[in-house]
């Protein structure tokens, strides 16, 4: 079972940290994991993206060419992943942020409205947080528990009210998903 | 001490060298391996070493071959550009003989290129890279604990043979994020002693003379023989490589670093096509796995190299087939990294061909 997962949206909403979350995720349930970030000069003002792989056997290219799983943040990456995502796969997406609808028919799509969410948990901040519990709950590439725990580690020092929050967020996108 | 956590590729490097004992870190800021430098910067405070961010790369470096002199482990990092502002001092460091180590996280080329992953700098890593007639080796990992363990190997290996080694990695390797086995240093135990060549109290010690420049009558050709000496004793001592699924291969793959790592996943897709695909994996650059290509080239009719430059290992593979069989060219550049798809479309081309004819990508 291999799991190939982009993260995608603009700088600042916490897409490198959803990538880190699930490959951590992965580790800590005994799975192959690796995390890939794409940055540089090119992404500034556009679509901050990363690449995820959660495998049971040794992963061979941590290279994302066709996701099983797109977990969208904001319109621009719609635009820009919704074609390579696999035929039969998942497209996520934050309905808080997009209008538009998915254009393709040969694929999975499961609506968050990840900023509404977010707030009602306390902070819009933890947008990225409500999409990782929607997606936990619904694929189970990874578990809603590894997820959580994976935030006491990655999140380690930021503090209770801080991290309380997350958790909050990332229960209630799981809850959405059920 | 056996914590697996989830690390980065360079920080992985920097870890690795701090249990290694590693003193001194020299190093100039260069992305894609900046999260080397600023790790060691915090690494090496906490343990009471020296970290110094130089004022040049050439700085850097030279700051090495004066640590290396006393006889203390030491190490830079760069990419592409920062190397070859470096490579005047490798080249002194290795005239010298001195043990350094010092990591490549390559980039696209040439000149100030672009910060996407790279192996662009195949040839400078395998040819000296500077002036004179010198080597070093290189070691090419493919995963981030690789690159743990083959920099606590380098430092090993460095002291050992008194020379500079290098690790020489790309942007992916050092940017992306996988578990790892955090391992202590064992140390080999059977590494010379420094104290006949290293520079100790002037108080005490008789003057020693560390230098790379031998005006004498015949000094530096006798020098350079006795270093020649030393890298064919290496080349016939430390070739690594990894093999895989050689046997009654259609064709073999070689490949290295990111591109072997791609290629694997090539070998699943194309099994799923009825499409045997073999695998042999350089680990040490240099020392090129020469021979083995060779035996490999006597038994089967093609070898593909897949490669993130435009043949630069594959003039190698060339020469160590030697034409014996057909040596096709799967070759990216300036970030591009090689697609599976287009390798195993590349490979049902080279399969149904015939006579000659070398297929290559671009």
């Amino acid at each position: 079972m291999v799991s190939k997962i982009r993260c995608a949206g603009f700088g600042g909403q916490g897409i490198v940290l959803m990538g880190k979350l699930l490959a951590q995720a992965g580790m800590m349930q005994e799975k192959h994991t690796t995390f890939f970030p794409q940055y540089g000069a090119a992404m500034r003002g556009g679509t901050a993206n990363c690449s995820v792989v959660v495998s049971d056997d040794a992963i061979a290219s941590p290279m994302v060419e066709e996701p099983d799983v797109i977990l969208i943040m904001n319109g621009p990456s719609l635009d820009k992943f919704e074609s390579t995502v696999r035929a039969g796969g998942w497209i996520f997406y934050n309905t808080s942020l997009i209008d538009s609808e998915v254009k393709r028919g040969d694929v999975k799509v499961f609506k968050v409205a990840a900023n509404d969410v977010a707030k009602e948990a306390g902070s819009t901040r933890s947008a990225n947080m409500v999409m990782l519990g929607a997606f936990a709950e619904k694929v189970g590439a990874v578990s809603v528990e590894a997820l959580l725990g994976s935030l006491d580690v990655m999140l380690k020092g930021k503090g209770d009210k801080i991290m309380s929050v997350n958790r909050e967020a990332m229960k209630r996108g799981a809850a959405l998903a059920k | 001490m056996s914590e697996k956590v989830l690390m980065k590729g360079n920080e992985a490097i920097g870890e690795a060298a701090v249990q290694a004992g590693c003193q001194c870190y020299f190093g100039y800021p260069i992305t894609p391996q900046n999260e080397l430098t600023a790790y060691m910067s915090k690494r090496m405070l906490e343990e009471g070493r020296v970290f110094i961010q130089s004022e040049s790369e050439i700085a850097a470096i030279n700051m090495c071959f004066g640590a290396a002199a006393v006889g203390v482990r030491t190490m830079t990092s760069s990419s592409g550009p920062g190397i070859s502002l470096k490579q005047e001092g490798i080249s002194y460091i290795a005239g010298a003989e001195l043990p350094v180590f010092y990591a490549n996280v390559m980039r696209g080329g040439p000149g100030l290129g672009n910060i996407a992953p790279s192996q662009a700098d195949y040839f400078q890593c395998t040819r000296g890279g500077g002036h004179g007639d010198y080597r070093v080796i290189v070691y090419a990992p493919s995963d981030v604990q690789e690159q743990y363990d083959y920099t606590m190997l380098s430092f090993d290996i460095a002291d050992k043979y008194r020379m500079p080694v290098m690790l020489a990695t790309d942007g992916i390797l050092g940017q992306m994020m996988e578990p790892l086995v955090l391992h202590k240093y064992k140390d080999p135990g059977d590494l010379p002693s420094k104290e006949s060549w290293r520079l100790g109290d002037p108080a005490t010690q008789e003057p020693i003379w560390i230098t790379s420049v031998r005006l004498g009558d015949g000094e530096l050709e006798e020098h350079n023989f006795k270093l020649q000496k030393k890298y064919e004793e290496i080349a016939e001592k430390e070739v690594r490589f990894e093999e895989t699924a050689l046997n009654d291969a259609d064709i073999v793959i070689v490949a290295y670093g990111t591109s072997a790592r791609v290629a694997k996943s090539v070998m699943e897709m194309a099994l799923a096509d009825g499409i045997k695909v073999g695998l042999l994996r350089p680990i040490t650059l240099w020392p090129f796995p020469e021979k083995r290509i060779r035996e490999i080239a006597e038994k089967v009719d093609n070898i593909l190299t897949v490669e993130m430059s435009l043949g630069q290992m594959w003039e190698d593979v060339r020469l160590a087939a030697c034409g014996a069989c057909r040596v096709h060219l799967h070759g990216r550049t300036a970030g591009g990294v090689p697609e599976e798809t287009a390798i195993v479309d590349q490979i049902k081309t080279i399969l149904s061909s015939k006579g000659d004819e070398i297929i290559r990508n671009f």
